[in-house]
């Protein structure tokens, strides 16, 4: 009796061991002889922009004979855990995503990204400046395809309730403006500050106002901190932090996760203001019953000008979004992406609202007002930074994440925000 | 008649002190030549080995490797760092404080969830009306995925818009103005309120199970005897139901420096790093910050911890638990 059990276990494994290899195998080749079939991932998973892509895909294979494009439509969070993954593997895909900036460079690194700077010179001639986040040591190894900067938005009805007029300009007139939102009864702001880069991303943008362009550029090469704009701009977020502008609990609130995550709090018309990416409006879009998010009542505004900085009031904090070809990839995965930068592409890209196309041509396809605005903002800055966090990769961005946080918790100084980065970056050399 | 060849495992009871030494059990299955009897044991054993191997020896023996190099989890790991990742991790004050909250769960659990527990077996040992309906409800937090547990309480303790802080102000009083889970000093305890909702049931269910094995006789002895109902628990119940506490003592011991969802969901090791932990750390710097080597490193010290604190508990604690059955 017993060991007819536990026969029947051992048999039960070696079924499910079984089930694990034959599990194991459906990854083998699947193509017919002669043609070639192109992976690639994206981030698109829900309409319109799942179905554009699908379009898009089966209009080059029309064009091409032969070639096979296999779509794996996915989450961002779940394409980045699988991203990961694969990368660990040695096994990626054809065409990905890259964010461009330190990741870019492990990559690189590792000789898994595909050099296209002479195969795609002709679309690289026509991004212009917006491909230098994928660019390493003169050489182009992705072509972004949306490019955003990052702004407050704000809610038009909740800035009329307050009497406020006009959007700030000057840290000043935001503070004026927060006063005016407190008196009235409203929460001025919402940060994330549980998942840490929306806090962060405060110090970017005052880094960016304090530091000139020359001293980040260089920050970016040399990971030389020492430069004291960096401690000023920790101050100047302790002093908007000092006004007490954001939603309570901000932190341990999330980004983007429900009806009281920052976004949610900011879509349901909770609070007046949250400083955010181009990619808010969708976001909010998803956290509202309706579907609409802020609709008619979305505002942006640019990050104010700090007093005395010596950064363009003007530059802008940002980022973006790229095809990058593995090194494994066949030419025509090259040609492909060439294909989804063409004003064709990018112009349907653009009228669907899936992001803030880089080919010029699109431009006039955008929508959206706000997201148009935010358009106008990108091309009209004389420098866009690339968020810090990518810029320096997950290693130095993540001890800089996690310090800031301290910072908004009342628990770090300036100064520490500065040696940990630093110390961080040290490691890395 | 009696038959001399009779089992007499069966009739154990002593009779008159001449109980036979050695009491003759049913005849084993034949057992075939040393070869036979060899090639059976690997033909049973090598599955169990060989996922053993896979999934478990594997895995940490890749940990290990890991932790003496600087890897950002893909390429080739060749940037050999010797102990410098161990140097960092004993170093970095994030991971003494997680330890730190490690230690203070193991021991706050053992200080309050134990006794609270107890009391509440005790009491639901006795006959008292809607017992079974109390049991369930009492377990049903432990039933609950963990996940979905730690998502309900953290809506739960949103501030303003939270349940919680809504009975709180309804009473009269000022909820902390970040919540519960954003004050650095209140986070930690929050995060221990919620655990102990979730594993109490897990006590109170093995406490009333011990209770199940105290002969019943014992107690209708002392009543005889004219013992009060606490002095029956405090002289009966309790010391016989000692193995399992010990028990529960250990896999709530492994299970606080394990800690790592309700942390993870509730506050993400924050605010301020006021919650983090030991398995909340090693994430964030694997994954999160692609430290793999610093993660690598925390991994090995966790599991140098937990299998220090399980010797000594096997030596010191449990060893008279097994010494007392066999």
């Amino acid at each position: 009796m017993r060991s007819k059990t536990r026969s029947a276990a051992i048999a039960a494994i070696c079924a499910g061991v079984l089930a694990f290899a034959a599990c194991g195998s459906d990854d083998s080749s699947d193509e017919s002889g002669g043609s070639t079939t192109i992976t690639w991932w994206h981030n698109s998973n829900n309409q319109p922009g799942m179905g554009y892509y699908e379009q898009v895909a089966k209009d080059y294979e029309a064009d091409h004979p032969g070639v096979k494009i296999k779509i794996s439509a996915m989450a961002h969070e779940d394409m980045v855990d699988k991203l990961d993954a694969a990368f660990q593997s040695g096994d990626i895909p054809d065409i990905y995503m890259e964010r461009g900036g330190g990741e870019l460079a492990d990559h690189v690194d590792a000789g898994m990204v595909k050099d296209i700077s002479d195969s795609a010179s002709e679309e690289i001639g026509k991004i212009g400046g917006s491909v230098g986040g994928w660019q390493i040591d003169g050489k182009t190894y992705a072509l972004p395809f949306s490019l955003g900067v990052v702004g407050v938005w704000y809610n038009t009805e909740l800035f009329d309730q307050a009497g406020i007029t006009a959007p700030p300009t000057t840290m000043d007139e935001w503070f004026d403006d927060i006063a005016k939102l407190k008196d009235a009864g409203i929460t001025p702001m919402s940060v994330g500050a549980g998942d840490k880069w929306p806090a962060a991303h405060y110090w970017y943008y005052t880094a960016l106002r304090e530091c000139p362009e020359d001293v980040l550029k260089d920050a970016v090469t040399s990971l030389d901190f020492s430069d004291p704009c960096f401690v000023k701009a920790g101050d100047d977020v302790k002093a908007l932090l000092a006004t007490d502008p954001f939603n309570k609990g901000f932190l341990t609130t999330k980004a983007q996760e429900g009806a009281t995550s920052a976004s949610g709090l900011l879509a349901t018309g909770k609070v007046a203001m949250e400083m955010q990416g181009h990619w808010e409006p969708g976001v909010m879009q998803g956290l509202t019953d309706d579907g609409k998010g802020l609709g008619d009542k979305t505002g942006w505004f640019p990050f104010p000008a700090v007093d005395g900085g010596q950064g363009d009031p003007a530059d802008a904090l940002g980022g973006g979004d790229a095809w990058a070809v593995s090194e494994k990839a066949p030419d025509e995965a090259v040609d492909f992406v060439k294909y989804l930068l063409s004003d064709k592409v990018q112009e349907g890209f653009a009228s669907n609202d899936m992001g803030l196309p880089t080919n010029p041509a699109a431009n006039g396809s955008v929508k959206d007002p706000a997201l148009a605005g935010v358009l106008k903002a990108r091309d009209d800055a004389p420098f866009v930074q690339l968020y810090f966090d990518t810029a320096f990769g997950a290693s130095i961005g993540g001890a800089m994440n996690d310090e800031i946080a301290l910072l908004f918790a009342g628990d770090a100084s300036p100064q520490d925000v500065v040696d940990t980065t630093q110390q961080a970056a040290d490691a890395e050399k | 008649m009696i038959d001399e060849d009779v089992d007499t495992s069966t009739a154990s009871a002593p009779l008159g002190g001449a109980t036979p030494r050695a009491v003759r059990r049913v005849a084993p299955r034949p057992v075939g030549s040393g070869w036979r009897q060899r090639l059976e044991i690997a033909f049973f054993v090598t599955p169990a080995l060989a996922l053993m191997t896979v999934f478990v020896v594997w895995p940490v023996v890749a940990a290990v490797r890991m932790s003496f190099y600087r890897w950002k989890g893909f390429g080739p790991m060749d940037d050999f760092i010797g102990i410098d990742n161990y140097r960092y991790v004993l170093t970095d004050e994030v991971f003494t404080d997680a330890v730190t909250h490690n230690f203070i769960i193991v021991f706050a659990s053992i200080v309050i969830q134990l006794p609270l527990g107890l009391a509440v077996a005790l009491l639901l040992d006795r006959k008292i009306r809607g017992r079974g309906l109390i049991r369930t409800i009492v377990f049903v937090p432990y039933v609950v995925a963990e996940v979905i547990a730690g998502v309900v309480w953290y809506q739960l303790l949103q501030p303003e818009s939270g349940v919680i802080d809504g009975l709180i102000s309804a009473v009269g009083l000022t909820p902390p103005e970040q919540g519960f889970l954003g004050t650095p000093n209140l986070a930690l305890a929050t995060v221990f309120v919620v655990l102990t909702w979730k594993y109490l049931g897990l006590a109170i269910l093995l406490f009333l199970a011990g209770l199940q094995g105290v002969p019943t006789d014992l107690y209708e002895a002392a009543q005889l005897d004219g013992a009060s109902w606490w002095q029956v628990q405090r002289r009966i119940a309790i010391p016989l139901l000692g193995p399992t506490i010990r028990t529960w003592c250990f896999l709530s011991m492994i299970g606080s420096l394990q800690l790592f969802d309700m942390v993870w969901i509730l506050t993400g090791g924050g605010p301020a790093n006021a919650t983090t932990t030991m398995a909340t750390y090693l994430v964030n710097q694997g994954t999160g910050r692609h430290n793999y080597g610093i993660a690598g490193a925390a991994s090995v010290i966790l599991f140098v911890i937990g299998f220090l604190m399980a010797l000594v508990y096997q030596v010191f604690v449990l060893r008279r638990d097994t010494a007392v059955e066999r």
